[in-house]
């Protein structure tokens, strides 16, 4: 579906008199299967939202060549245009439209005829959670709702490639896991195949085949969800103690845990990697409690970007949204 | 397929232009005002600048100042489509560029059309005289120059993303267009103009325009005057048309 060979783009920008050159994307090579659902994860900046632009033919790109939807970026884009569907990542539609209206017109001009358009477009408000929203302004719905809509728009026509540029930023949880469910069924009901970018590493683990990571406009990792948390190893325990003194020792109980790794203790601050916490912390609290160390806090904390990134590129996440 | 594309978004364009009523008002009001505040000044000068009614001499040059105005800032509507990520959204879709400029263009032509009517309509009613059929090829006049400054209006707009770049752009190409092309006072030897400026003036082909616009009103058609105003709409007219094209077609703006 997505074939992409050493795609690169760099902007010409301003800074202060002089002008630089940006590169946001330096040369990717991306190979995406049909029927697959593929998560892009990278921090803000890390060039998504230029590749995407690039491969949904908005953006020209400055070198590479690449494949879409079967038909060549460069010297195809009408085709590529015709298969594809993209949700970008700040909004669709005119604050003051009717959403409905937004919704029609945006199939209309994929050649697909009213009724159809209208029919697939309420059956996706439906689905989408926008029971009612028709004929309201995008002015007064919620960013969330906002959200939902621009995903509707992008998924009018049953594109068979969909890109979505982080298409859960704003949704509340529950609205979140419906729309994971409904990016699922893109694929298991309509065979769409999907390339999604997202921040969130539990995201691209509940919905994605495989994961691209991606950093300064390089991919540095792809892979199944399950070998890149594989690689991150587990879940990280972190212990706050009462008094300095007992550091030595807990440091001790905490490198006895099965499996754990990177255990390091920082004056009254334990941390330690266990492939598991729920079933490691009750063995370890006992152990503490038997040596007779008072903890002021526990905290277990799940493996996120930050820690895939620590991983893969060996330093942290320049910043987190 | 190409029609039909413009259709759809020349529909939505009229859409949200007719549900925000203070444009309407304030497109209808515009030349309502300019007549009755500005014609009442002018009437005194007729005589001098050799017209015989004062209406017939002045709904022209208010005509091309309509068309030039009325669409020269059009731009501005379009940044802010673009911010709200509308621009970006149809040109993921296989819609024609063209077509998407097109949509637009036809938009601000529309109620050029509207406005140019009204204003020719007032003009009859505070007693202007003269060829309907010249009126009517003025006002095509109009609408054509219109359609060329709402489609460079909206190219430069969409190359610059920014209204803080279009609006000293805009304003340094509308004034000197003002003051040269004799749009409310003509400028030649006859009304006292000093001949340095004349020959300035020659080259701003909206003066052309104007004096083809007022000869047709006075029912004057197979004259230079108008052959060469007619001329120069169409080149205004075409080269406007490219501009935008080319720029709506670039892909990587
Ligand atoms: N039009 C542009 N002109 C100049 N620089 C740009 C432009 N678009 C993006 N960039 C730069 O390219 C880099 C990558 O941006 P991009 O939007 O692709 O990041 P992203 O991964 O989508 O980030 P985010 O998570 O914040 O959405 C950034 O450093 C950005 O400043
Ligand atoms: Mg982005």
């Amino acid at each position: 579906m997505i074939h992409a060979r050493g795609l690169a783009r760099v902007f010409d920008t301003k800074r202060g008199r002089e002008k630089v050159a940006v590169t946001a994307v330096g040369g990717v090579d991306i190979d995406v299967d049909e029927g697959e659902i593929v998560g892009f994860l990278g921090p803000n900046g890390a060039g998504k939202t230029t590749t995407l632009r690039m491969l949904t033919t908005l953006l020209k790109p400055t070198r590479g060549t690449a494949t879409v939807a079967g038909f060549d970026l460069a010297t195809d884009p009408l085709n590529v245009r015709r298969n594809i569907g993209y949700v970008s990542q700040s909004g669709s539609t005119a604050m003051t439209a009717r959403a409905g209206e937004e919704v029609i017109d945006h199939a209309l001009l994929y050649g697909i005829s009213r009724d159809r358009a209208e029919k697939r477009g309420k059956q996706l408000f439906e689905q989408l959670d926008l029971d009612g929203m028709w004929l309201r302004q995008p002015k007064t719905m919620s960013g969330g709702q906002r959200r939902r809509l621009d995903i509707a728009m992008g998924l009018v026509h049953d594109p068979k490639l969909v890109f979505l540029d982080e298409p859960t930023t704003g949704l509340d949880p529950q609205a979140r896991a419906n729309l994971w469910t409904h990016i699922a069924d893109l694929r298991n009901k309509l065979g769409s195949t999907v390339f999604l970018t997202t921040h969130y590493l539990d995201e691209a683990d509940a919905l994605c085949d495989r994961i691209l990571v991606i950093d300064n406009g390089v991919i540095v990792a792809s892979d199944t969800p399950d070998a890149l948390k594989r690689q991150v190893a587990g879940d990280l325990i972190e212990l706050l103690l009462t008094q300095k003194s007992d550091a030595t020792a807990v440091l001790k109980l905490a490198k006895a845990i099965p499996g754990a790794t990177k255990a390091t203790s920082d004056g009254l601050v334990v941390t330690v990697r266990v492939p598991s916490a729920g079933g490691e912390l009750p063995p370890l609290l006992r152990a503490l409690e038997k040596a007779k160390v008072t903890l002021a806090a526990i905290e277990v904390r799940r493996p996120t970007l930050d820690d895939v990134f620590l991983t893969m590129t060996g330093r942290s996440l320049r910043e987190d949204s | 397929m190409f029609f039909f594309q413009t259709w759809v978004i020349y529909r939505r364009q009229m859409r949200l232009a007719l549900r925000n009523p203070v444009w309407v008002i304030i497109g209808l009001a515009q030349p309502i005002l300019y007549l009755c505040l500005f014609g009442p000044l002018l009437k005194p000068l007729t005589a001098q600048i050799g017209a015989l009614n004062a209406y017939t001499f002045f709904v022209p040059g208010l005509l091309i100042q309509l068309g030039l105005f009325g669409a020269l800032f059009s731009g501005f509507g379009l940044i802010s489509e673009w911010r709200q990520g509308v621009i970006e959204s149809e040109r993921v879709t296989p819609a024609s560029r063209a077509a998407l400029l097109l949509g637009r263009v036809l938009r601000d032509v529309t109620s050029l059309g509207v406005q140019g009517i009204v204003l020719v309509a007032l003009g009859f009613a505070f007693g202007m005289t003269g060829s309907i059929p010249g009126m009517i090829l003025g006002l095509l006049i109009t609408v054509l120059l219109g359609g060329a400054c709402s489609a460079s209006s909206n190219a430069l707009a969409l190359t610059l993303k920014s209204e803080d770049a279009l609006a000293p752009i805009l304003n340094s190409i509308a004034l000197p267009v003002l003051l040269l092309a004799g749009i409310l006072l003509p400028i030649s030897i006859k009304t006292g103009a000093p001949e340095w400026l004349v020959v300035v003036s020659d080259f701003m082909p909206i003066k052309y325009l104007v004096s083809a616009v007022r000869e047709l009103f006075t029912g004057d058609f197979f004259t230079l005057i108008t052959m060469w105003g007619c001329i120069w709409t169409v080149i205004l007219f075409a080269a406007g048309l490219w501009f935008g094209t080319r720029t709506f077609r670039k892909d990587n703006v």
